[in-house]
């Protein structure tokens, strides 16, 4: 069978692709467009390595077919930055050292801005809550948690 | 692996046509999140997908003769950010919200928890508790059922090859009603109920109840609706002898199964411990509203 051909808006810019039907949006993410921001974790929607947002919603890329984003709006990683110019979160990631190997750190951050676009002024608690499916084996979360509330601190004041 | 068709229908009408005209195994595509892990896995190799999330009535959250009707596909962030909706079946969201992570409830949709027919299923007791009406349509039309009549056992539903859960409508609440869902889980987030439990109950204006609905998830091979357990409230003011006796009534409806997630026994005590604190949030909501 023919190959789909998708066209979507990916971190504001146009996209065409084409997949079989079993590809996943994150082996289109990874193999067809080379934006290999976005880790693959589990492959099966647990760990949160893969998160995007698909029409601003924050999913697992590995749980999405490439099929079905069409006339989508797609944010990765690749997008978070302005130019040389880090996000608050990226920054404060930085800061609060709340990495170490960095797989999950893409979709901790997609994630935590979903949060924020929701939620400006989260407690840790709701923090905590809404990375409950991004697994860090690296940080016992903390500085995570650290880092995403003195992002959103900086970004109520900017 | 043959080559797998994805098709996405515009009308419920196109889909049902899909599904009947498929040779091989078709499957009904909504969020994914059980769908593409069970093709991962090969425990599925369908050669036919029909997404059906660009029918506009699959997705959409109405309110309905002072209830909700809400798609099948509807993600369950869709429902948990829907002031209006969580305002009016509290007990349902409560069960929606313990689907996943947010990134599977983004994706993830009601009618595929129902449809995937896990004994476990977080929204399923809500929903029968809450007596809510599932329309199905396929090649004859559309029928309505209870979803207390959809799953037949792990895995299997009364749906036929051909036909599709459209839409989940939770009918309107009487006055001084108000309904909860609770479950097990060792951990606080992120796992799958040992055991579960949904209540719906209406007080009438001196407080008596008047009628009650209670569901059990993951003590038997579907989700249970035990009448004795509602029973047991009926007629009482909710107080400490029916709650003892809803509990001894949830307890003796389990038929559950010893597994790495709990034993037997465990399963039986808990559901009635679980029955009794879905109640008591109930009747705390019952006691708030109108």
């Amino acid at each position: 069978m023919a190959k789909h051909h998708v066209t979507a808006t990916l971190n504001g810019s146009p996209v065409e692709f084409l997949c079989e039907t079993q590809q996943t949006l994150l082996e289109v993410l990874r193999d067809e467009l080379n934006l290999t921001g976005t880790k693959e974790g589990c492959a099966t929607g647990d760990c949160g390595a893969c998160s995007v947002t698909v029409g601003g919603r924050l999913v697992c890329s590995c749980l999405v077919l490439g099929a079905e984003v069409e006339g989508k709006r797609i944010e990765t990683i690749e997008g978070m930055a302005s130019g040389t110019e880090l996000h608050p979160l990226q920054q404060k990631f930085l800061e609060h050292a709340a990495l170490q190997c960095g797989i999950c750190t893409p979709g901790m951050l997609i994630a935590a801005r979903s949060l924020l676009e929701r939620k400006p002024d989260p407690t840790e608690e709701e923090v905590r809550y809404w990375l409950a499916g991004n697994l860090c084996r690296c940080t016992g979360y903390n500085k995570i948690v650290d880092a995403v509330l003195a992002a959103a601190g900086e970004m109520r004041r900017a | 692996m043959s080559a797998m068709r994805y098709e996405r229908p515009g009308t419920l009408e196109a889909a049902v046509a899909l599904l009947s005209g498929a040779t091989g195994a078709a499957r009904v595509l909504a969020g994914g999140t059980d769908l593409l892990v069970q093709m991962r896995t090969g425990r599925i190799e369908p050669q036919l997908l029909v997404d059906c999330k660009d029918i506009p009535e699959m997705t959409a959250i109405v309110a309905d003769d002072g209830g909700f009707r809400f798609g099948a596909a509807t993600p369950c962030m869709a429902l948990v950010e829907h002031e209006a909706f969580t305002k009016a079946c509290p007990g349902v969201i409560d069960g929606v919200k313990l689907i996943g992570s947010i990134q599977v409830k983004g994706r993830a949709s009601v009618g595929g928890n129902v449809c995937n027919a896990s004994p476990a299923a977080d929204s399923v007791p809500a929903l029968i508790a809450a007596g809510a009406v599932a329309t199905i349509i396929g090649p004859g039309g559309r029928r309505e059922t209870r979803v207390e009549n959809i799953a037949t056992g792990p895995g299997k539903t009364s749906l036929a090859r051909d036909e599709i859960l459209v839409s989940l409508l939770v009918p309107r609440k009487p006055p001084h009603s108000a309904d909860a869902y609770l479950r097990f889980t060792p951990r606080t987030e992120m796992d799958i109920a040992v055991v579960s439990a949904g209540v719906n109950l209406t007080l009438d204006r001196d407080g008596v109840c008047r009628k009650a609905r209670v569901s059990l998830g993951a003590v038997a091979e579907r989700a249970l609706l035990v009448s004795e357990a509602g029973a047991a409230l009926i007629g009482t003011t909710v107080d400490e002898a029916a709650l003892e006796k809803l509990a001894a009534a949830a307890a003796a409806a389990c038929k559950p199964i010893d597994d790495k997630r709990g034993t037997k026994a465990y399963r039986i005590k808990v559901a009635g411990v679980l029955a009794r604190r879905a109640a008591q949030i109930a009747l705390d909501r019952a006691r708030k509203v109108n």
